[in-house]
């Protein structure tokens, strides 16, 4: 309950100084980034932090999810005029195109652990990533057409329009999205994940996370909760990958790459693995801080990365972790990369 | 004769995979981890090398043996201060902690090198060979590529099955508290582990940038990523399997490049990772490992 | 019925309680075998064991006890042999549908789910009595919060067995070892199985935990009416409330009887002792 009120009060908050125009342009337009990494740290938690798997391909869901969104979105043009209606079916094409893609790469990968299931992920992101870039979609009088080759090969026609143009990306998009739809697009996501946490299905994905062998010892389906989880991961980086597309006027495949899920996985890290309120708290902080210190740029992925040994070194050594607990008393709430389940509530 | 143009240049950027491949394959063998950095070590020897011909000026085998110096002691250093805490971690987290290691060494060459591309002239002193009147040229840096690896590859391979340390590795990689109760150090050996794999990513950086002349921070982390696919190909922990995988992997690469699509050949080495890891985890050389219930 | 009963052989040639002789044994294992790429773990193992018998499989370290275990619960695939639950076949079955069809299992070295609470260990064990659709869960639709109330009350009835009531919001990981075994036998005992594999239930207790232990697998065979069969080392526990005991060495069964049977037979007392010296 307490995740959900910190985002509602921000979201007012935020509305009330963007209307006294206290809010910089600069941070102006990175309100829906924001929420879109935000829905992409709470769904990549879904898999690091509950189901335990690292996956370094989040942003290939992402993917999937911004270009599919690009093309319902440009294809509804005239159908559905209405943009945050338009918005709406863009959000749930993305999301239930990454959704099938996140099952279709699940049967694969899932049959994986570890080190293996990782780096399978992250080559599923670059196959993804070296696909887009060769696409060609339009859309002309005959409706939608793919190629691979050119923009004019497409043959569209008369008024036709080129919507993904290979190597250059999507462009012309029209800029639907808002910070309103993500800020509902959050409450949808946290509502999902911290009610599937908080069922049956949820303590079956965290079962098969702490022990696969007694999981499958008492009758649970190792393959069914792992899919389930890493398929709503998918679907939900998609839904966010549509609303970060929509918010700009180009957009190429080279943005959501490996730099992109590493970003992400930086936010889970942080915010500790299992704790969604964290990865929210995360995802803004680390979202916000480049553009209000400008100095700071130059040295930010260096910190990040720097943040992220160090938050490993500081749960998961013993003799680190005896300190940490020393200089704080009472306060166990460390993220401990197999505690998930904790701060959900 | 186009064809065979193409088969060499795969064997060669295929020996270049091994040699890197062979740091992945003895460090997933010993100390059971993926170093994901590993592939930035070998952009960092690049730079050393860089560094030292064209800013001292001195001469392209003292940039060799500087590079190998620079990241043997970068290897074990990473080792000691990220990895050697967290030993007994979950692999999950050794996992983030060696992303970690590889952004923290590409940000850093960033800030120290910046992100524009240095062109790199070759080390290797050697004319290319031209063959069939022309029609053939094998590029000297192609020749030592192969070279390398083949000494590389003997030399691990007397290394490991020879010498004490090798024992010790061999004993390690087996089973780790065994090989602690007869005495054999696990720290030790898992660190000559790190400094060898290391001083060979060093030499595949060199060779690397001198084949393919742009080097940049981003330069290893895509063959990085490449020569660990290699070493699952050829099956992980296995050094023969490594050079197997690391030569079969270039030669898909660059046929896939010639034959298939440019713009795909990353997408296709992907592919073969995915392919081998489903039908063949164990990989080409590689042995099946039972889980104790 | 809580104290042994007469042992009787079916015409199947089988030894069982004379409770369950006029019903089917619930498992029925024939020519059991594995060989781990040559190495033969297990061969020609055959038992029954009757609907409500507590059986023993003991023998030295090695023996292949606990792959028995595993072949039963297929988590190794068997090379050779039947094995027949209830009269039903298992071989095309997998882990999952064993446990499904009625064999749960506790392990030699404790698999709980350490970071989750003692409560939802019984819960997760609950997971396909007390089922409802993902959507149901996601979305809060009529019918979760019915199922989740169930799903609470049956765990804190098993917790109650062994008064573990008061411990059931703490870690799993945490609790002491003797309480992480009880633990595992409630989470096992939660999916309703008709027979219950027991891999040494009383390792690292004292021997008043194990005289409470004896008690309660009784109590608990008495109160589900379902068959036990447990892997243990201490005699005491074996001798006193197992009726079938099955003696294991190098694979293979070298003896099978009651207690007294076993104490007495020159096989059994050479696998644990040695050849004497001529």
């Amino acid at each position: 309950m307490l995740t959900y009120g910190l985002v509602i009060a921000a979201y007012i908050i935020l509305r009330i100084l963007l209307a006294g125009g206290h809010v910089s342009s600069a941070l102006q337009g990175q309100l829906v980034p924001i929420t879109a990494y935000i829905v992409m740290a709470v769904s990549l938690n879904l898999t690091v932090g509950v189901l335990g798997e690292l996956s370094l391909g989040h942003a290939g869901f992402m993917s999937v999810g911004a270009f599919t969104g690009v093309i319902t979105s440009a294809s509804l043009t005239s159908s559905v005029p209405e943009p945050a209606l338009r918005l709406l079916f863009a959000l749930i094409a993305g999301g239930i195109a990454a959704g099938l893609f996140g099952f279709l790469i699940g049967i694969p990968v899932l049959r994986l652990h570890g080190d293996y299931l990782a780096i399978v992920t992250l080559a599923f992101g670059e196959i993804i990533k070296n696909v887009v870039n060769t696409l060609y979609v339009g859309i002309g009088q005959s409706g939608l057409k793919i190629g691979m080759t050119s923009g004019n090969a497409l043959n569209l026609g008369e008024g036709g329009k080129v919507i993904l143009n290979g190597p250059m990306g999507a462009i012309g998009v029209q800029k639907i999205s808002s910070f309103t739809a993500g800020f509902i697009l959050i409450l949808v996501t946290l509502f999902i994940i911290l009610n599937l946490i908080d069922s049956r299905a949820g303590r079956a994905i965290m079962a098969v996370r702490d022990n696969k062998i007694a999981a499958e010892s008492v009758g649970i389906s190792v393959w069914r909760y792992r899919m389930t989880a890493f398929v709503t991961s998918a679907a939900l980086a998609g839904a966010a990958g549509a609303l970060y597309a929509l918010n700009y006027s180009t957009v190429i495949a080279r943005k959501f790459d490996f730099n992109t899920s590493i970003l992400v996985l930086v936010f889970v890290v942080l915010g500790g693995m299992g704790n969604i309120r964290g990865s929210i708290i995360a995802a803004t902080v680390l979202t916000i801080l480049p553009e209000v210190l400008r100095a700071f740029n130059n040295v930010r992925m260096l910190i990040y990365a720097v943040i992220l040994i160090l938050v490993m070194l500081a749960t998961n050594n013993v003799r680190l972790r005896a300190w940490f607990q020393r200089i704080r008393p009472g306060n166990g709430k460390t993220p401990v990369i197999s505690g998930g389940g904790d701060g959900h509530e | 004769m186009t064809f065979l143009t193409y088969l060499i240049s795969g064997i060669s950027l295929g020996s270049i995979y091994a040699i890197i491949a062979l740091g992945y394959t003895m460090v997933y063998g010993i100390a059971k981890m993926l170093n994901f950095a590993h592939g930035d070590v070998i952009m960092i020897g690049g730079y050393v090398s860089y560094m030292v011909t064209t800013e001292l000026g001195w001469s392209p085998l003292v940039s060799v043996l500087a590079a190998m110096a620079v990241c043997t002691l970068l290897g074990v250093l990473i080792e000691q201060l990220a990895y050697k805490p967290l030993r007994a971690a979950p692999s999950l987290a050794v996992l983030i902690t060696a992303i970690g290691v590889s952004y923290f060494l590409q940000n850093a060459a960033l800030l120290l090198f910046s992100a524009n591309p240095k062109s790199f002239s070759s080390v290797v002193p050697i004319d290319s060979i031209r063959l069939f009147e022309g029609k053939l040229v094998i590029s000297g840096t192609a020749i030592v590529a192969v070279i390398a690896c083949a000494i590389i590859i003997l030399g691990l391979t007397w290394l490991i099955n020879k010498t004490k340390i090798g024992k010790a590795m061999r004993a390690v990689s087996e089973d780790k508290h065994a090989a602690q109760l007869m005495g054999v150090s696990i720290n030790k050996t898992i660190s000559v582990t790190f400094a060898i794999g290391s001083a060979l990513a060093a030499v595949a950086g060199v060779l690397l940038v001198s084949a393919y002349p742009i080097l940049m921070p981003t330069t290893g982390a895509m063959p990085g990523i490449k020569a660990f696919t290699a070493a699952v190909f050829g099956g992980i922990g296995s050094i023969p399997g490594a050079f197997l995988g690391g030569i079969l992997l270039g030669i898909i690469e660059i046929l896939g490049k010639a034959y298939i699509s440019t713009q795909l050949s990353d997408a296709i080495v992907f592919a073969v990772l995915i392919i081998i890891l489903l039908v063949k985890p164990t990989g080409l050389l590689g042995k099946k490992v039972l889980v104790k219930v | 019925m809580s104290d042994k009963t007469r042992m009787v052989p079916l015409p199947s040639k089988a030894i069982v309680p004379e409770r369950d002789a006029l019903e089917r044994p619930i498992l029925e294992v024939s020519r059991l075998g594995i060989n781990f790429g040559g190495l033969v773990a297990v061969e020609d193992f055959n038992i029954a064991v009757g609907r409500t018998e507590i059986c023993g499989l003991i023998g030295p370290n090695g023996a292949g006890k606990t792959t028995i275990f595993n072949l039963l619960t297929k988590v190794y695939q068997p090379t050779s042999g039947a094995i027949l639950l209830d009269g039903q076949d298992t071989a095309s079955m997998n882990t999952v549908q064993v446990n499904q069809a009625g064999i749960a299992r506790t392990f030699q070295n404790i698999r709980l789910f350490p970071s989750l609470s003692v409560e939802d260990n019984v819960k997760i064990g609950l997971h396909n009595q007390v089922r409802y659709p993902l959507i149901t869960g996601v979305f809060r639709l009529p019918g979760f919060f019915r199922a989740e109330r169930q799903a609470k009350d049956q765990a804190m009835e098993l917790l109650s067995i062994f008064d573990m009531t008061d411990l059931a919001s703490k870690k799993a990981g945490s609790l002491p070892y003797g309480a992480q075994r009880r633990l595992e036998f409630l989470r096992a005992l939660a999916t309703n199985p008709k027979l219950l594999l027991l891999d040494e239930p009383a390792a690292g207790m004292n021997p008043s935990e194990t005289e409470e232990l004896m008690a309660s697998i009784k109590k608990i065979r008495d109160r589900f009416q379902i068959a036990i069969m447990l892997i243990e080392h201490d005699m005491r526990l074996v001798m006193g409330i197992c009726e079938g005991i099955a003696v294991i060495n190098y694979g293979k069964i070298i003896a099978k009887g009651t207690a007294s049977e076993i104490q007495d037979n020159p096989e059994v007392i050479e696998a644990y002792l040695g050849k004497k010296k001529e």
